[in-house]
C-alpha cells in the first residue's frame, strides 16, 4: 500500500468509512448497506477520494468528451411523466413532429463541423408509423454516411417494436440495418414501483427497462445507463437501482457508460420540488463511480451540470463529460441555463484546468483526438484498466 | 509609430497540474509535508503557498481548506449578510480597462443619484431588515469628502443601518481632491457615520500588474496603506482579490502575502473574498485572456483559505461564480455567503424585491452540511434563530486596533462619541 493509499484509508477512519475504504483500495465490490452509507455520510470529501481513487485506477488522468449533435424528433408524449417539462400533447400549443427531411435539415445544419455522433430521443407519440423511425435514420445517413446513430431509449423501443408489430428482437436488425449504432442510456428514472407508480407510471417499469436493455445487448448493441435523482425517491431506492444496473452489467457487459441525471423541477409537475444541488450532485457522480464497479465509464453531463459542476466531477469520479451539443431541448424546457452548445477549446481548457487530459472519444470510445498520445493513441479503443 | 500604453502581456503560462501526477508523483512528498503542517495548525510560507498552488490537486486542496475552516468556525455556522448594493456615481477617472461599470465623466450614460433616489433604495432595505448598504463607485473628479460626509450623516440621522463603504482606492482619491492626509478624510468620514470599509480595488497587489491593469488607480502600498489608516481609526474592513488577468502564480501568493502580513500588524481584516475577472464586455476585453475556468476559482479560493491563517472569514462570490458553484465553495473554504445584494433583485415593475435569492442561499447552506445565519458588517451573528447575544454588535465593539482606542478626540478612544 502506498503512502497516499494509507493516508486516504485513515481519513476514511476518521470518517466512519474504513470498511467501505478497504473494499475500495482491494478492488472489492460493496455491497447495498455500504451504498447507503455512502449517501448518509457527511464526508463528501473522503467519498470523492475514494471515487477518484477508483476513477484514476481506470483511467488515470484522461477525461472524455465527444463531438455531437442532438436532435430530439418530437416533443410529443403520452406518457405524462411528473417530471419532464418536455412533453406536449397531440394540437396542444408548441407540439411538433421533424420530418425525415427536417431531421436531415439538421444534420446537414452540422455538417461543418466535426460531428461524429447524433444523439436522437425524443417523446412517445403512436401515430408515428414503424416506417417513420427508419426513415429518420436513413435520412441522417443520406447526408452524414459516417455518422453513430446513437438512438432510442427503452421507452421508445419498446412503442418502435409495438408498431413494428414484432418482438424487439427481430425490429432491432432492422433499425441496425437503417443505421441505428447504439442506444443511450436515458429513460431508466427510479427502477423502483413505488416511485414508477407515484411518477411515471405510464410508462415502462423498471423491470420492463432492463428487459429491454438486456435485449439490445443481446443483439450486439452496446448501450448507456442512468439514473434520474433528486425527487421524491428514497435513497434505498437509488442504490436498489445502482445494484440493478450493476447486476445487468455482470450478465450481458453492454453498458458503456452510467451517467446520473439531476431531476431539474422548472415547468414540471414536481415544480414544488427543490431539484439536486451542487454537492448532492458531486455525490451521485461519486457513488455511482463506486458501486458500479462494471461499467467502464460515468459521465457528467456538462449540459445538466453546468460546466463548474462537470469539471469538478471529473475529481469525484467522472471520466466523461459529454459533448460539444448543438441543440440540446429537454433539459432546456425544464429550466436548464447552460448554453446550448461549447466550443471545443474551451471544453478542452476546462478539462484541463481540471487536472486532465483531454480526449475525444466516439460514441463506442474509440480515440478520435487525443492530447497525449502516448496514453490514448487515436485510433484505439481508450484504455480502461482494473 | 503608434504607442500602445495598454498592451498586455501574453497570460501567463500556468497548467494546472494533473491530478494523479500531483498526488503519486515526485511532488507528492513535499505536498504530504505541506499538508500536514497545514493540519497541524501551522503557517505555510511563500515557497509553500506557491507549490501547493502550482502542483496540488483540488481534491486536497478544498480538503485541507474545508480543514482550516472547521478550525476556524468549530461551530458549523454559515453567515450571511441582507444587504443593498448602491453605486452613488458611476464617474470614474482611472479608466480601469478590466471595469465595464464605470463611464468617464460627461458621457450620456453617466450618473450621479440623487438623495432622494438614495433614501428610496436605503428605506426598501431597512423594511426588509437589511443590515448593511455598501457603497462603492467611480473615482469622480469633483465629489469630495464632503459630500461622503453630508450623506453619511443624513443617512445615519435618518435609519438605523450600517454604511459599509468608499474602497481604499476611492478613499485615497478623495484625499488627493482635498489634498490632505487620508487618516483626516478617514477621521472626518468615521465622524459622519461611517461604520467599516470594503475591500474592493485590490486587485493583484503587486506594481507589475498594477501598472498594466490599473495605471492611474492606487498603488499596491497606498491601497495597504489606506487599509492600515482604517484600522488605526478603529475601522474594520474587508480584503479581496481579483485575478486571472495578467498575474503570474507568484504574484497571487505575493498578494495574498501582503494581506497576511498586514493583519499581522493592524488584524483589522474581518474577512476575504476573491474572484476571477469578468471579461465579458469591459473596455479592453480584446487585450484580456479568456475567463478562467471555475476550477482556477476553486484552487485559488481554497489556497485563500489555508494561507490566510489570520484572517477569520472567507467569503463566496455567487455573483461571479453562481449559486451552484458558491455552494461547492463552503466545502472549498468559505464560511460567509456574503452579501444579498438586493439590489440585484429588484422587481422594478412590481415595485418590490424578490426574496426568492435569500431562501435559496439558506437551502444552500443547509444542504451543504451548515446552519445559515445573519450577520452584521462586523461579522456579529444578528438573526433571530441565534441562542447567543450579537458580538459584535458595531463598529466600536468591533475595533481591534489599539491606536483607535488608546487616544480620541475626548481621550476615550476615536470612535466614542
Amino acid at each position: 500500500m502506498t503512502t497516499h493509499d494509507s493516508r486516504l484509508l485513515a481519513r476514511a477512519r476518521g470518517a466512519g468509512l474504513e470498511g467501505i475504504a478497504e473494499k475500495v483500495l482491494g478492488g472489492e465490490r460493496l455491497d447495498f448497506e455500504d451504498g447507503v452509507a455512502l449517501y448518509r455520510n457527511p464526508d463528501l470529501h473522503t467519498i470523492g477520494a475514494l471515487a477518484n481513487h477508483v476513477r484514476e485506477r481506470m483511467h488515470g488522468d484522461l477525461a472524455y468528451f465527444n463531438v455531437n449533435q442532438h436532435v430530439n424528433y418530437t416533443n410529443i408524449c403520452n406518457k405524462l411523466c411528473r417530471f419532464c417539462a418536455f412533453q406536449r400533447l397531440p394540437g396542444q400549443d408548441g407540439a411538433y413532429v421533424m420530418s425525415p427531411e427536417e431531421v436531415a435539415d439538421k444534420i446537414r445544419a452540422c455538417l461543418a463541423e466535426p460531428v461524429t455522433e447524433v444523439h436522437m430521443v425524443a417523446g412517445i407519440y403512436p401515430r408515428l408509423p414503424y416506417s417513420y423511425y427508419l426513415d429518420i435514420m436513413r435520412a441522417v445517413k443520406a447526408v452524414r454516411p459516417e455518422i453513430h446513430i446513437k438512438a432510442f431509449t427503452m421507452i421508445e423501443l419498446q412503442q418502435i417494436a409495438r408498431v413494428a408489430k414484432k418482438p424487439l428482437s427481430e425490429v432491432l436488425p432492422e433499425l441496425v440495418e437503417a443505421g441505428l449504432g447504439s442506444c443511450p442510456g436515458g429513460g431508466a428514472e427510479i427502477f423502483a414501483d413505488r416511485v414508477h407508480a407515484e411518477g411515471y407510471h405510464l410508462k415502462n417499469t423498471g423491470d420492463e427497462w432492463i428487459e429491454l436493455a438486456r435485449t439490445v445487448h443481446a443483439a450486439g448493441l452496446r448501450s448507456n445507463c442512468t439514473m434520474l435523482h433528486g425527487h421524491i425517491e428514497t435513497i434505498e431506492e437509488r442504490v436498489d437501482h445502482l445494484t440493478r444496473l450493476r447486476a445487468l452489467q455482470d450478465e450481458t457487459g453492454g453498458l458503456q457508460v452510467y451517467i446520473p441525471l439531476s431531476f431539474h423541477p422548472e415547468h414540471t409537475e414536481w415544480a414544488h420540488l427543490p431539484g439536486p444541488t451542487a454537492l448532492d450532485e458531486l455525490r451521485e457522480i461519486a457513488v455511482g463511480r463506486l458501486l458500479l464497479d462494471n461499467v467502464p465509464h460515468v459521465k457528467a453531463y456538462w449540459i445538466m451540470l453546468t460546466i463548474p459542476i462537470a469539471q469538478l466531477a471529473l475529481s469525484y469520479g467522472a471520466d466523461d463529460v459529454d459533448g460539444t451539443v448543438v441543440e440540446e431541448k429537454i433539459y432546456h424546457e425544464a429550466g436548464a441555463d447552460t448554453p446550448q452548445g461549447v466550443a471545443r477549446d474551451e471544453l478542452v481548457q476546462w478539462i484541463r484546468d481540471a487536472g486532465r487530459i483531454p480526449v475525444e472519444r466516439d460514441t463506442l470510445y474509440n480515440v478520435v483526438w487525443s492530447a497525449d498520445e502516448s496514453l490514448a493513441p487515436v485510433g484505439e479503443a481508450v484504455p480502461v484498466s482494473g | 509609430m503608434i504607442s500602445q500604453p495598454h498592451t498586455r502581456a501574453a497570460p501567463p503560462a500556468w497548467d494546472a497540474p494533473l491530478a494523479s501526477s500531483a498526488r503519486r508523483g515526485p511532488s507528492g512528498a513535499e505536498l504530504q509535508r505541506i499538508e500536514d503542517k497545514v493540519l497541524a495548525g501551522e503557517r505555510i510560507d511563500v515557497d509553500e503557498g506557491l507549490c501547493l498552488h502550482d502542483h496540488a490537486d483540488l481534491l486536497t486542496l478544498g480538503r485541507m481548506a474545508d480543514h482550516v475552516r472547521s478550525r476556524k468556525h468549530p461551530e458549523p455556522i454559515v453567515t450571511y449578510i441582507v444587504d443593498r448594493n448602491i453605486n452613488p456615481t458611476n464617474v470614474c477617472v482611472t479608466d480601469c480597462g478590466f471595469c465595464a461599470f464605470y463611464r468617464r465623466p460627461g458621457d450620456a450614460e453617466a450618473y450621479v443619484l440623487s438623495r432622494t433616489e438614495i433614501y428610496k433604495k436605503v428605506q426598501e432595505t431597512v423594511d426588509l431588515g437589511g443590515q448593511q448598504l455598501l457603497m462603492q463607485g467611480g473615482h469622480h473628479p469633483f465629489i469630495k469628502t464632503d459630500w461622503w460626509c453630508d450623506l453619511l450623516s443624513d443617512l445615519r440621522e435618518r435609519f438605523d443601518i450600517n454604511a459599509h463603504a468608499l474602497s481604499a482606492p476611492e478613499l485615497d482619491h478623495l484625499a488627493k481632491l482635498d489634498k490632505r492626509p487620508v487618516e483626516e478624510v478617514i477621521r472626518d468620514l468615521v465622524e459622519a457615520g461611517l461604520g467599516s470599509v470594503p475591500g474592493a480595488g485590490a486587485e493583484i497587489l503587486t506594481e507589475r500588474v498594477r501598472r498594466i491593469i490599473a495605471p492611474k488607480k492606487t498603488t499596491t502600498e497606498e491601497w495597504l496603506d489606506v487599509h492600515r489608516k482604517i484600522h488605526e481609526a478603529g475601522l474594520r474592513s474587508s480584503a479581496t482579490m481579483m485575478f486571472g488577468h495578467v498575474e503570474t502564480s507568484a504574484e497571487r501568493i505575493e498578494h495574498l502575502a501582503r494581506l497576511r502580513e498586514l493583519q499581522d500588524e493592524t488584524g483589522g481584516f474581518t474577512a476575504f473574498a476573491c474572484w476571477n475577472m469578468q471579461p465579458d464586455g469591459v473596455p479592453e476585453e480584446e487585450q484580456y485572456p479568456a475567463r478562467t475556468t471555475p476550477a482556477v476559482y476553486l484552487r485559488v479560493q481554497a489556497l485563500s483559505r489555508i494561507f490566510l491563517d489570520n484572517f477569520d472569514n472567507i467569503q463566496t462570490s455567487y455573483v461571479t461564480q453562481g449559486m451552484k458553484l458558491a455552494q461547492v465553495t463552503l466545502r472549498y473554504g468559505c464560511n460567509d455567503f456574503g452579501g444579498t445584494m438586493l439590489e440585484e433583485n429588484v422587481v422594478s415593475a412590481a415595485g418590490c424585491f424578490n426574496l426568492t435569492s435569500i431562501e435559496t442561499i439558506e437551502r444552500l447552506i443547509e444542504n451543504a452540511g451548515f446552519t445559515p445565519r445573519r450577520r452584521n458588517s462586523w461579522y456579529g451573528i444578528v438573526d433571530e434563530r441565534h441562542a447567543g447575544a450579537t458580538c459584535p454588535r458595531n463598529r466600536e465593539e468591533a475595533a481591534t486596533h489599539p491606536a483607535a482606542l488608546r487616544s480620541g478626540p475626548r481621550g476615550q478612544g476615536a470612535l466614542i462619541r
